[in-house]
C-alpha cells in the first residue's frame, strides 16, 4: 500500500509548532503535527498533577504571545482568555513592600513611598522603554534578512530592517541620537541601564527581574537589558508591557491552536516521538517515530530546539561540518527551575496589605541587584542560588477556573538552578533538597505557607530538558543574547527558518524572534514555507 | 437621601453608599439624571470581570415602567413591534416600539409579572409616550425608576455567586425567564437577561434592600473573581455582544431634533423584532409594513471587522470610489476577539448588497498628531461575541 503523503509535518506539538501547523492548514494544507509527550502543548500547558488543579506547570503567564495571532487563529472561538495582571509587588525584610500596579498612577503613587526621584524617573524610563519596544515590534513579524545575501527580497529586507532602527519618525523610526541609545540598550547590563533612572535599590531591584528570567545571564551582565526589553514587548491589548494569564493555564492556549488546527482539518497526534527526519537525495522526505512508524511529507518543520533538531533527529552525514559546529556552539543555557504547589487556602503575605491588587500579580522578595547578582554567582558555581530570584504568582487569586473556589495554584519560577550541578548530577534527594529551600524562603514571607500545601511539584532544569525536551531546560530555545538574535537566530546565514536541508524547515523559539509563548516563529516560518510552495495566505494579520 | 444631597444636580442610586466607597478613581457618569460610576480602579479589569468573573454594575437609572390593568397585555402588544400575544408569566422579552410613522422610540425589556401586570425598562423617559399611547385602555401606568434597586451581576460564575447568595436552583432558571426569590428576607426579582452578551443576571429589589443586597453579593462572590463594573466597561462589553445603544447606535424619536435622523427597526438591525402577521395592530405597523413591501429602507445597521488594531471611533466609511456610506457608531479593540470591531450604519445597498470594497478613515491621534489610516473592513454579524455559556441550562457552575 502506497503510504500517504501529507504537505507538511510538524514535529512538537508546542505552541510554535501548533501556530505553524495551524497557518498553514488555514492555507489549505494537510498538516500532521507529531508530539512525543501523551499530552501536547510542549512548554504551554495546563495539567491536573493533583486531583481538583490545574497546574500551569511551565510556562506559567502570557503577554508576548501576538494579538495577530490570536486575531488569525481566532483563538477566542476555541475558549482562549487573557486575564490581565493587576499589579506586581517585591516584599521586603523590614516588613514594607514595593508595589505596581495595572494603573500607571497608582504606581506612580507607590513608587513615591519609596523615592519621589524614581516616581518621577519612572516616567521617562517608560518612555525609552517604549521606544524600545516601538522599534522591536514590527521587528517581530519580519523574516530576518540575509545580509550576505544580494537577493532583491534580502536587500529590501535589510532596508526595512534598518528603516526601524534608523528612519526619522515620518517613517515609523527615531532619530540619529536614539540609534545610539538602541545600541547602547542592546549590549548594556540592565545594572548600569536601570542606574541612569534610579536611585533606589528596591525600584532597581523590581524591575530587573525582568531581565534575568529565563537566561544565564547576571543583573551585571552585558546583553541583560534586551532581556528585560524582550519580556516588555508584549502587551496585553494595547497595554505594552503588560502581562496576564491565560483563562485556564497556559494550557488553554496550545488547546485552543489545536482546536483552530483540527477545524482546518489538520491532525495532533500524541505519543509519537519522533527520532528522525528521513532524508532521500538531499531532500527531507518525513519522519520516523520510536513507535516504528514512518510518515511522509513534502515539508518537515522541526519545532525543536536547533540542537535537538541537528544534533538529535537529523543524521550529522546529512549536513555540512561547520553548520554542524555552529548549532553545537549555540548557547542553550538551563538556569531556571520552578514549583508548581496546590494550596488549600490563600497564603498570607503579612508585608503586602489586604486586598493590595499589588498582591493579585507577580510577586518577588528580591532587594537589592547585589542580591541578584550573588545568586548568579551561585548558579556559575554549580548550585541553586542560596538566595534566589524568584518570580511567584498565584494565578487562581484571578482565574476561577484554576482551583476550587477558596483553593488556590502557586506558581514559583526560581532563577537561578544549573542544569547539572558541581557535585554531581542531579538526583531526587537533591531535586527534595531543592524544593525544600525553596519552600523554606517563602516560608519566611508567609507564616501560614507551608501548612497550606496540599501537593507540590519540583521541576529541575533536567526535568523540563528531558520531559518537554527543552535543552537544558532553557525556556528560551536559546540565549537572547545579540550574537543569537535576528539574523544571527540561530546560525547566521540560516535565520529564514529553512535549514540547510532541502524542505526541512525550523520553527522553534530557537529562531527569530525567540523564545516566550510568542507565536511568532511558528507564524513566520508558516510564511516562509507557504511562499516556497507558492501559496498565498489571505486575510491574515500577521 | 442625605439632606445635603438636595442641592446636587444629580441622583445618588440606592447602591451610592457601596458605589463611592468601591471607586477608586472618582470617576463619575451621568445617566439619566442619577451619577454612577464610570470606572472603579481599571476598565479593563472590570471588562475581564464579566469575561471571566462576574461583574456588578448598578442599573437603578433604567427607566421603568409599571403597567398594571385587565387590558395592560392587550396595551403592551400593542405598544411594542413583537408579537407578545403568547407571553408566559415570569418572562422577558426584549422589545422596540415605533411612533405611527414606524420609526423606533426606544428599545427595552418587558417583563411579564401576571398577565396583568407589566414592566417596562428603557433607556428613555417613556411616561408620557406610553400614556399617550394608552388612550383608552383604562390601564394604570406608572414611573417606578426610583423605587427599584437593580444591579446586573454577569459573568461566567455568576449563577454560582448568585446561589452562593441564596438564589436556590437558578441555574435551572432559562434565558429571558425571572423568578421571584425571598433572600435575607426580602424580596428579590432576579431575571435572565444583560446587556453584555455573557452568562448574566438582573436583580430587582426595593431600594431600602439596595446595601444588604450589595454587600451580600460582594461576600457571595468573594471567591468566584466578583468585581464592581464601571460604565465604561460597559460599552465594551455591550458592543462586543452587538447590543445597540439609545443616542449612540440610533436617535429615539423623543430626542431627534431632526427628523430626518430618525430610524426605522429595519435601518437599526431590529427588524427581527418587528411582528407585521402580529393579528393585532402595533403602533407603527402600517407604515412599517409600507416599508417593508416597498423595499423603502435606507440604512443598515452592521457589524465590521475592521483591520489594524486602531478602533475606528466615529469614523466615516467610504465605498471603493471614496464616497462617504456611512459612519461608524461604535467602535472597540475588543480584547476578547484581539479583533479591531465597529457597530456602523450604512446607507444601503451597503452592506445589504454590496459587501465588498468597504473602507474606513480612521484618524489615530499621535501626539499631537493625527495619522489618517485608511482600512479596510468586512461587513459581518454585529453579534461579535456569543460564548455557548451565555445560553447554557442548566447554567455553568464553579
Amino acid at each position: 500500500m502506497k503510504k500517504k503523503i501529507y504537505d507538511a509535518i510538524v514535529v512538537g506539538a508546542g505552541h510554535n509548532g501548533l501556530t505553524a501547523a495551524s497557518y498553514m492548514a488555514k492555507a489549505g494544507l494537510d498538516v500532521l503535527v507529531l508530539e512525543k509527550n501523551d499530552y501536547i502543548g510542549g512548554a504551554a500547558v495546563s495539567r491536573e498533577l493533583f486531583p481538583g488543579w490545574k497546574y500551569s506547570n511551565c510556562s506559567y503567564v502570557c503577554s508576548l504571545l501576538r494579538p495577530e495571532i490570536m486575531r488569525d487563529l481566532e483563538l477566542y472561538k476555541y475558549g482562549l482568555q487573557i486575564i490581565p495582571y493587576e499589579g506586581s509587588a517585591t516584599m521586603m525584610k523590614n516588613g514594607d513592600y514595593y508595589a505596581h500596579y495595572h494603573d500607571h498612577d497608582m504606581t506612580v503613587k507607590s513608587i513615591s513611598r519609596h523615592s519621589k526621584h524614581d516616581a518621577e524617573a519612572y516616567d521617562r524610563y517608560s518612555r525609552d522603554v517604549m521606544r524600545q519596544c516601538k522599534i522591536i515590534k514590527p521587528l517581530l513579524k519580519m523574516t530576518p534578512p540575509d545580509l550576505t545575501s544580494f537577493k532583491p527580497k534580502d536587500i529590501f529586507g535589510a532596508l526595512e530592517f534598518a528603516k526601524h532602527f534608523a528612519a526619522k519618525d515620518e517613517l515609523g523610526g527615531l532619530g540619529e541620537k536614539e540609534i545610539y541609545d538602541t545600541i547602547r540598550f542592546y549590549t548594556m547590563s540592565i545594572s548600569d541601564y536601570l542606574d541612569e533612572y534610579f536611585e533606589t535599590d528596591i525600584t532597581k531591584a523590581h524591575l530587573a527581574g525582568s531581565a534575568i528570567i529565563g537566561t544565564a545571564l547576571g543583573p551585571c551582565s552585558p546583553g541583560s537589558a534586551y532581556v528585560l526589553l524582550h519580556h516588555y514587548m508584549g502587551e496585553v491589548d494595547g497595554s505594552i508591557g503588560s502581562w496576564g494569564y491565560a483563562r485556564g493555564g497556559m494550557g488553554s492556549i496550545t488547546k485552543a491552536m489545536s482546536e483552530c488546527l483540527k477545524s482546518h482539518g489538520g491532525t495532533v497526534q500524541a505519543s509519537s516521538e519522533v527520532t528522525n527526519v528521513i532524508v532521500k537525495n538531499g531532500r527531507a522526505v518525513g519522519v520516523a517515530t520510536k513507535n516504528g512508524d514512518e510518515f511522509y511529507a513534502k515539508k518537515v518543520v522541526s519545532n525543536l530546539d536547533v540542537k535537538r533538531t541537528f544534533l538529535k533527529i537529523t543524521d550529522e552525514s546529512d549536513l555540512q561540518p561547520d553548520f554542524v559546529e555552529r548549532v553545537k556552539n549555540f548557547k542553550i543555557r538551563g538556569s531556571s527551575g520552578k514549583l508548581n504547589i496546590a494550596l488549600e487556602g490563600l497564603p498570607t503575605f503579612p508585608s503586602i496589605p489586604k486586598d493590595d491588587p499589588g498582591g493579585n500579580g507577580d510577586l518577588h522578595f528580591t532587594e537589592t541587584i547585589e542580591e541578584m547578582e550573588g545568586a548568579y554567582d551561585d548558579w556559575k558555581r554549580g548550585q541553586w542560588s542560596k538566595m534566589p530570584y524568584v518570580d511567584m504568582c498565584l494565578p487562581s487569586k484571578s482565574d476561577p477556573t484554576m482551583a476550587a473556589p477558596g483553593k488556590h495554584f502557586m506558581s514559583v519560577f526560581i532563577q537561578y538552578v544549573p542544569f547539572e550541578l558541581a557535585n554531581g548530577g542531579w538526583n531526587e534527594q537533591r531535586k527534595q533538597d531543592f524544593g525544600n529551600h525553596i519552600i523554606n524562603r517563602i516560608a519566611e514571607y508567609s507564616p501560614d505557607f507551608k501548612d497550606l500545601i496540599a501537593h507540590y511539584e519540583v521541576r529541575t532544569p533536567k526535568d523540563i530538558h528531558d520531559e518537554v525536551g527543552l535543552t537544558e531546560g532553557n525556556i528560551f530555545q536559546g540565549e537572547l543574547t545579540m550574537d543569537q538574535l535576528m539574523f544571527n537566530r540561530p546560525v547566521t546565514g540560516y535565520a529564514q527558518y529553512r535549514a540547510p536541508i532541502k524542505d526541512l524547515y525550523m520553527c522553534s523559539s530557537s529562531t527569530h524572534p525567540g523564545g516566550g509563548v510568542m507565536g511568532a516563529p511558528g507564524a513566520n516560518a508558516a510564511r516562509e514555507i507557504l511562499s516556497d510552495m507558492s501559496i498565498k495566505q489571505k486575510g491574515n494579520h500577521y | 437621601m442625605n439632606k445635603d444631597l438636595t442641592q446636587a444636580a444629580l441622583k445618588f442610586s440606592p447602591f451610592h453608599n457601596r458605589t463611592s466607597r468601591a471607586c477608586r478613581t472618582n470617576s463619575w457618569y451621568r445617566w439619566s439624571g442619577y451619577t454612577v460610576v464610570a470606572e472603579y480602579s481599571t476598565t479593563e479589569l472590570e471588562y475581564t470581570a464579566t469575561r471571566n468573573g462576574t461583574s456588578v454594575m448598578d442599573l437603578t437609572p433604567m427607566y421603568k415602567y409599571e403597567i398594571k390593568g385587565e387590558r395592560a397585555k392587550e396595551f403592551i402588544n400593542y405598544f411594542v413591534t413583537r408579537d407578545l400575544s403568547n407571553m408566559d408569566n415570569n418572562t422577558v422579552a426584549y422589545v422596540i416600539w415605533c411612533n405611527e410613522e414606524g420609526k423606533v422610540v426606544d428599545d427595552g425589556t418587558v417583563f411579564c409579572l401576571n398577565q396583568n401586570e407589566f414592566k417596562l425598562c428603557c433607556a428613555v423617559k417613556m411616561q408620557t409616550w406610553l400614556k399617550d399611547s394608552a388612550d383608552g385602555f383604562d390601564i394604570e401606568i406608572s414611573d417606578v425608576t426610583d423605587d427599584i434597586a437593580a444591579l446586573s451581576v454577569q459573568g461566567p460564575t455568576s449563577c454560582s455567586v448568585l446561589k452562593n447568595y441564596g438564589a436556590t436552583d437558578l441555574e435551572l432558571l432559562k434565558p429571558f425567564e425571572s423568578k421571584d426569590f425571598i433572600i435575607d428576607g426580602y424580596n428579590v426579582l432576579i431575571s435572565r437577561t444583560g446587556f453584555t452578551g455573557d452568562l448574566g443576571y438582573e436583580l430587582w429589589t426595593n431600594p431600602e434592600n439596595a446595601e444588604n443586597m450589595w454587600d451580600s453579593l460582594m461576600e457571595s462572590g468573594k471567591h468566584l473573581k466578583i468585581r464592581p463594573m464601571g460604565m465604561h466597561a460597559l460599552e465594551m462589553v455591550r458592543i462586543e455582544a452587538g447590543f445597540i445603544q439609545t443616542s449612540t447606535d440610533f436617535v429615539s424619536t423623543e430626542h431627534a431634533l431632526r427628523p430626518v435622523r430618525m430610524r426605522s427597526p429595519y435601518e437599526i438591525g431590529m427588524g427581527w423584532l418587528v411582528h407585521l402577521n402580529k393579528e393585532s395592530y402595533f403602533i407603527g405597523k402600517r407604515a412599517l409594513k409600507e416599508e417593508k413591501e416597498n423595499g423603502t429602507t435606507e440604512r443598515i445597521l452592521v457589524g465590521l471587522d475592521i483591520e489594524g488594531d486602531k478602533p475606528a471611533h466615529g469614523a466615516v466609511i467610504y465605498n471603493k470610489k471614496k464616497e462617504d456610506v456611512g459612519i461608524v457608531t461604535a467602535a472597540l479593540w475588543s480584547p476578547t476577539l484581539k479583533r479591531n470591531i465597529a457597530i456602523a450604519s450604512l446607507m444601503r445597498p451597503y452592506g445589504s448588497k454590496i459587501k465588498e470594497d468597504i473602507f474606513v478613515e480612521i484618524y489615530h491621534p499621535e501626539e499631537l498628531e493625527y495619522k489618517k489610516i485608511w482600512a479596510t473592513c468586512k461587513i459581518v454579524k454585529r453579534q461579535f461575541y456569543n460564548p455557548e455559556r451565555r445560553n447554557l441550562v442548566p447554567a455553568e457552575l464553579y
